[in-house]
């Protein structure tokens, strides 16, 4: 028996950490080339005007997407108002009655799915279900997004109240609490951080949603008056304004994906903060 | 038995079957019909996803038959549509982004978990969880305005000048087509890859790796022969969800992809996917009734087989964590 | 000692012989509780067999035995607190002052108003310290703020903790020290005014001189409520309480008084235990 040569093992040894390294320097640079990107083409686009008035005709200078503005945080926030709750009970049902249903299996897969669904089938769904009865409309952009927000707010809460440990639920119920009072008014407390953070991921992954609004709210040049009618919003302006041959609507688009990358970015880091600082 | 002769058990009594349920209290029970009336709307969600796109596809079925899937002409205007090349389209952009993402995703996951300082591995994870939070739209801003003339300027031709021998390579080199798309699409699912393998090799228990480096293995040794062989199966589990992702990603595609109806062998060429025609096409077809169907059999299609990556992805990630769970 | 008959409901603690029953009161009016085949079921694990015993009315009864024996399985019967899970079951009777509670009909809010319970880990609520003890109040009872600061003081001054924490009203519940949290538990537990304190392993959790203070506190507690403690420090059961249990692998081999199951147990396995032989 004779020592085997270490040095081709140590060169493979060298070699992969090199090329491991090297692949994640990649993907921190991508990044940073995407973030640059938007910041520096999106801070040339910002200014007053791009908050306070309506988008231009082609080729004129000046302008905003006001409009849009307010149609993104009316959908999201209608969105957020019909996905959170919906998503919460259904997170409630599998932690707190998870085990004595035969339906909670089937459900906790079918979150899953949907998790993972293209948010386009999303926007055909509601295509097919609202638009196609009453019109394009903000209300179905709205319905839409409030589909994406349900299975992630249900997968998070569900995690974060199993977290919550029982003999917390047992102490409550001996006190002679009803399930929904343990339920709200102490397992919701113990989990709050991460029922807050769950909302937060929800609603960061719907800002940035172009798809479902395609088929659903479509855009609109205007002030939206009424989600009841085509509603402007900034992620279909981007698209819109980005595909179109005009610079002055190209760089409108980059000014709103600035806004919605740092809002995104910025829920991200919110979620994160929330959950490290667990008060009581 | 310890009590046997002195406590004898007793006949059973008998109601010892009987669960014992008790009178709850009518908050508890609308508490429980109303978060399960909210678990049920997932349920039927689900069956009415499907139900309405079938519903909505019946034009197209009727008219095209199973014909639709391998049907290659795609002509609004004389109303033949053939699914053959957005099938086409999605399945080779998909390849490429798989081929790319998946060997960098697992070597960065390598390098958090075995490699890196746990101050610089912090730092990557926090960056590819950043790129995966990066809106579907801006990457397709990014990939039109940035990456692809850059690709035609400073890549394209020097892959033609090495490549171009290859049928794959030859073309015009616009920047925009199947291979920008697929290489979009691989930085897309780059994050969800390194995360989940991530998160699969954390689970190795380290006693096995510490024997390992305990008999003289190197980094490499010891992650190839314990880590990857453990951690295999649920690699594979991340990449089917990387797959599902890849396969319904629409804007970032639809930007580069350059949205033509064509089979081509070259990369370089224009085509376009299922979801790239969705996108770009549903505002043509409003009130052209066979052309709005198309279009919803292509969802239906799209949902079908995502349903199904899912699905396997799901059951194969469970089995996964049960069989290393045990082990941990 | 196998003289049990069926007819004769009352001889549970079989070794305790009548003259050792508090003398004041007739031993019917004595008994909070009793267990009659009692018997308990992990789904298809059997785990207590035809448990009988009587908890007598203001006095501490420790149960006892080795891990596992079953003996935190029959606490958790009085407050059917096992009803949270799937598949526990219990059978038999458990009767609070006469009523089968294990009744399908029972009422679990009042019952759990009635029977209070500490847990081996301090569960203080994710909320101030006053609004721990607030909580079942609130749950119970209506009143004024002023009648509600009232109740909380005097439950945090009856669990002995009122000087520690009164200037910190406002402070989280679970900011405060291991000791301090299982008696802001008891607080909490009496607040709501019930007849039966369950504690299981109260002071498992805590270091020696926070025990010693929930010891001091239970023996004070006894005054008011039957306190029904699990422990597996026998030193423990010894120095508080009147009345002991002891369990085996689901069956209640011994029951007396504690003096009299420490001194002179009748079962050579009570014996062994409690001179530490085994468990």
């Amino acid at each position: 028996m004779r020592p085997r040569p270490q040095t081709g093992r140590k060169l493979a040894d060298l070699a992969v950490k090199v090329l491991s390294g090297v692949f994640a320097a990649v993907a921190l640079l991508l990044l940073g080339w995407i973030l640059y990107t938007v910041l520096q083409r999106g801070a040339a686009a910002l200014n007053w005007a791009f908050f306070t008035e309506l988008p231009p005709p082609p080729f004129m200078e000046g302008g905003g997407l006001a409009n849009a503005i307010v149609g993104t945080l009316v959908i999201t926030a209608l969105a957020t108002l019909i996905g959170v709750p919906l998503g919460l009970m259904t997170g409630i049902y599998l932690a707190e009655f998870g085990s004595h249903s035969w339906i909670a299996g089937p459900v906790r897969f079918v979150v899953n799915v949907l998790m993972g669904a293209p948010s386009i089938i999303i926007g055909v769904f509601v295509y097919g279900l609202i638009v196609l009865r009453f019109g394009f409309s903000g209300y179905a952009g709205a319905v839409a997004l409030a589909i994406l927000m349900l299975p992630v707010v249900a997968r998070t809460s569900e995690d974060m109240l199993a977290l919550v440990p029982n003999t917390l639920r047992e102490s409550a119920l001996a006190l002679g609490a009803p399930r929904w009072r343990v339920t709200f008014g102490v397992v919701f407390r113990a989990a709050k951080a991460g029922l807050i953070t769950g909302v937060i991921l929800a609603v960061a992954r719907i800002s940035g949603e172009t798809a479902p609004l395609l088929f659903t709210a479509v855009n609109s040049p205007f002030w939206p008056d009424s989600l009841g009618e085509p509603t402007p919003n900034l992620t279909v302006t981007i698209f819109q304004y980005a595909m179109s041959p005009y610079t002055n609507w190209q760089e409108l688009a980059w000014g709103a994906s600035l806004l919605i990358t740092a809002f995104v970015l910025f829920m991200m880091l919110a979620a994160r903060f929330v959950l490290r600082t667990r008060s009581i | 038995m310890p009590s046997q002769g002195y406590l004898p058990p007793g006949p059973p009594t008998p109601d010892a079957a009987r669960p014992s349920r008790s009178r709850q209290s009518s908050g508890d029970v609308l508490f429980r019909l109303g978060t399960g009336a909210c678990a049920l709307v997932v349920l039927i969600l689900i069956v009415a996803i499907f139900a309405e796109l079938i519903w909505g596809s019946r034009f197209a079925m009727r008219e095209f038959g199973w014909r639709f899937l391998i049907n290659e002409d795609w002509n609004p205007v004389r109303s033949i549509y053939g699914a053959a090349s957005v099938i086409y389209g999605t399945l080779v952009s998909t390849a490429i982004a798989m081929i790319l993402a998946v060997p960098v995703g697992l070597i960065t996951a390598l390098f958090l978990v075995e490699l890196a300082p746990p101050r610089l591995s912090r730092v990557v994870s926090t960056g590819v969880e950043l790129l995966a939070a990066i809106p579907s739209i801006i990457y397709g801003m990014w990939g039109l305005f940035v990456f692809a003339p850059w690709l035609a300027n400073y890549v394209q031709p020097g892959l033609q000048g090495t490549l171009g021998f290859l049928p794959f390579f030859q073309g015009p080199t616009t920047g925009l087509g199947m291979l920008t798309a697929g290489i979009i699409l691989a930085i897309m699912i780059l994050p969800f890859i390194t995360a989940v393998s991530r998160d699969v090799f954390r689970m190795i228990p380290p006693a096995l790796k510490e024997s390992a480096f305990g008999m003289g293995a190197t980094t490499w040794e010891v992650t190839r022969k314990v880590t990857i062989r453990y951690g295999f199966k649920g690699v594979i589990g991340a990449t089917l969800l990387g797959l599902g992702r890849a396969i319904g990603e629409t804007m970032a595609v639809t930007f580069v992809i350059g949205n033509r109806y064509q089979i081509k062998a070259s990369l370089l060429e224009a085509g376009a996917t299922i979801t790239s025609s969705l996108a770009n096409e549903f505002s043509e077809a409003v009130g052209n009734e066979l052309f709005q169907s198309v279009l919803i059999e292509l969802g239906l299609i799209l949902f079908v087989i995502t349903f199904g990556i899912q699905a396997i992805a799901q059951l194969w990630l469970k089995r996964v964590s049960r069989s290393m769970g045990g082990g941990a | 000692m196998s003289e049990i008959s069926i007819e004769d409901v009352r001889i549970v603690p079989q070794s305790m012989p009548d003259n050792n029953k508090p003398s004041s009161a007739g031993p019917e009016k004595n008994v909070k509780i009793s267990a009659r085949r009692l018997e308990f079921h992990y789904g298809a694990h059997q785990a207590l067999f035809d448990n009988n015993l009587d908890i007598i009315t203001n006095q501490v009864t420790a149960v006892i035995g080795p891990s596992g024996c079953g003996k935190s399985t029959h606490l958790r019967t009085y407050n059917r607190i096992y009803d949270l899970y799937r598949g526990h079951r219990a059978a038999g009777e458990v009767l609070l002052d006469g009523k089968n509670i294990l009744e399908p009909g029972q009422d679990l809010i009042e019952l759990r108003r009635r029977v209070g319970m500490i847990f081996q880990k301090p569960t203080p609520f994710p909320m101030t310290v006053f609004e721990n003890v607030a909580y079942g109040l609130r749950l119970h009872y209506r009143m004024s703020a002023s009648e509600l600061a009232d109740r909380v003081e005097k439950a945090l001054k009856g669990a002995a903790l009122w000087d520690e924490v009164k200037d910190k009203l406002d402070h989280p519940g679970p900011a405060l020290s291991g000791g301090q949290q299982q008696r802001l538990c008891i607080a909490r537990a009496i607040a709501v005014d019930p007849e039966v304190l369950l504690m299981d392993e109260p002071t498992s959790a805590i270091d020696p001189v926070a025990t010693a203070k929930i010891e001091d506190l239970v023996e004070d507690l006894k005054q008011q409520y039957t306190i029904v403690i699990v422990t597996h420090n026998m030193q423990q059961a010894a120095r508080i309480s009147d009345y002991t249990a002891f369990f085996y692998e689901g069956y209640i081999v011994e029951y007396g008084p504690t003096k009299t199951i420490f001194t002179k147990p009748t079962q050579k396995r009570t014996e062994d235990y409690i001179t530490g032989r085994f468990g």
